[in-house]
């Protein structure tokens, strides 16, 4: 160790940190379809995928074996560049925003931090703006597919998504106001004190916040109520339509990849990230380094599941909106509730300070 | 590593930008808009305006060029076709180009010896906060164009509801 510069064991571990967080970041995006399928069966009074490997664990693989060995079709009419560049956009920016989430406390080895790729002061801009750039991956699809059902789906999906990156963006603004920092890490921190009762969404009183986000990024990864750009009875299946093998496969992992970023947020944001819910009352119990260095990131990925399995339960049970009810939704309550909670938040704000 | 993400995101921006006038089809120039944007934002980041950066992102290529993307593929525009252009712009156009490469290039040689002690992003360096910086000066000197502003773009909307009302 002692031979290499300080930049190169920067460079080696940042390396590798992009690697184990990818490779961690995909297995995950395949055991969410797989726990979906399961959990949703459960609800329906099925069993689900249950014979590769016990319980159907191998599923996942098996899945990703056939997307790679089907034939990759290209119809003929397609706009050969876009129609290849868009399903890497849309996989491309939702792997992006994991670069900057902190999943486990501040652990330094040889100077850099273990448990977030790139700690940035705007971190939480970061990832609104990778998130807007997505919105092209499913443009460009449908036009690009040159059919009309294609078009139509990717019209709904990018004028719901632009609809309501407003109202996500504006509940986000609460909780900034109470941190005084766009930096996750520092967000997470304003909300370590007491654990559960220190959350923005208890302690913070951001639950109005909590509720407009849980609504906008349900509709911001197209999913269930608002999974409208695929309603098949409408639309075929939307923007995806024309989209076979690999390609069909990277929309279906950039909508799973979405949701992960989407729960990793609400964890950080309004679930108090990768602190304890105790709080400080367990801090004397198995207090070693390496102890410390792994339970945050286990509550990191236990508040990370849960609002996974919050998901799945919404799709088990509410049946999709109409388009015209999700766009009044989101103009006419969402954005007007999201004004209110900042103008609020900052007044009680500025008379406590 | 400043002066790499310089070169590979100058030459990045400056290809986007080329490309932009030479592709045919409206939607591939608008992407190549895109792509001038985000390089843009890297170049701003590179010197230490990270809200900058991601201001240009989430409006620019996050906001309008979605909008502009979107009007094309409306529309269903397609191919342009080469016309030999304006006389005008040739007569102007390379005159003027010169004038203002000559003019630029005057100002920068001539203020050689400022600009090469100056620290350039010195002030905005992630060691102070630069949105606290930013929003302190917003919010106390800059207040009253920052609120005209504000009053102009509501003007635009209120604008663009009665455009868009008219026809009932």
């Amino acid at each position: 160790v002692n031979h290499l510069t300080n930049f190169e064991i920067f460079l080696l571990l940042s390396v590798l940190k992009v690697a184990v967080v990818l490779v961690i970041t995909l297995l995950g995006v395949a055991y969410t379809v797989l726990l979906e399928r399961k959990l949703l069966a459960r609800m329906q009074n099925r069993w689900g995928p249950s014979r590769v490997g016990p319980f159907g664990l191998l599923q996942p693989l098996v899945d990703g074996a056939k997307s790679f060995l089907k034939e990759d079709m290209n119809p003929l009419a397609v706009e050969r560049p876009l129609f290849i560049l868009a399903p890497i956009i849309a996989l491309g920016c939702a792997l992006i925003s994991m670069s900057v989430v902190p999943f486990g406390a501040v652990t330094r080895v040889q100077g850099v931090d273990l448990f977030q790729i790139a700690n940035v002061n705007i971190g939480l801009l970061v990832i609104l703006g990778v998130t807007s750039i997505g919105v092209y991956g499913i443009t460009l699809s449908g036009w690009s597919s040159n059919n009309k059902y294609s078009l139509l789906g990717s019209l709904r999906s990018t004028a719901q998504m632009i609809s309501y990156e407003l109202s996500l963006g504006l509940s986000l603004v609460g909780v900034v106001l109470r941190a005084q920092s766009l930096n996750l890490r520092v967000i997470v921190d304003s909300q370590a004190a007491h654990g559960m009762l220190s959350w923005n969404i208890f302690g913070g009183f951001q639950f109005v916040a909590f509720f407009i986000y849980l609504m906008a990024a349900f509709a911001e990864t197209n999913r269930a109520p608002f999974d409208l750009p695929e309603a098949e009875n409408e639309l075929v299946a939307g923007y995806h339509t024309e989209y076979s093998s690999m390609k069909f496969a990277m929309f279906f992992m950039a909508e799973y990849a979405n949701m992960i970023t989407v729960s990793c947020v609400a964890t950080l944001l309004f679930l108090g990230g990768s602190t304890s819910v105790f709080g400080h009352l367990f801090d004397g119990f198995l207090n070693t380094p390496v102890a410390n260095a792994i339970f945050p990131v286990c509550w990191f990925v236990a508040k990370v599941f849960a609002f996974l399995a919050l998901y799945i339960w919404v799709r088990g049970t509410l049946p999709r909106f109409r388009y015209d009810q999700l766009m009044s939704f989101g103009w006419k309550f969402l954005l007007p509730l999201a004004m209110a909670n900042i103008l609020v938040t900052s007044f009680i704000l500025a008379v406590r300070g | 590593m400043q002066l790499a993400l310089f070169i590979v995101f100058g030459a990045l921006a400056l290809g986007g930008a080329l490309n932009l006038l030479l592709q045919r089809h409206p939607i591939h120039s608008a992407l190549s808009l895109v792509v001038v944007m985000m390089s843009l934002a890297v170049l701003y980041w590179s010197l230490g305006a990270e809200f900058l950066a991601a201001a240009q992102v989430i409006v620019y290529s996050g906001a309008i060029m979605v909008l502009f993307v979107f009007v094309i593929m409306l529309l269903n525009a397609g191919k342009e076709e080469h016309t030999p252009g304006s006389r005008a712009a040739y007569t102007v156009g390379f005159p003027g180009a010169a004038a203002i490469f000559c003019l630029l290039s005057f100002v920068f040689l001539s203020e050689r010896g400022a600009l090469m002690t100056s620290n350039i992003g010195g002030d905005l360096s992630s060691a102070v906060d630069n949105i606290a910086q930013l929003s302190a000066m917003l919010f106390t000197r800059q207040l009253l164009p920052f609120e005209v502003t504000s009053v102009l773009i509501l003007v635009a909307i209120l604008g663009a509801v009665v455009l868009a009302r008219k026809e009932q």
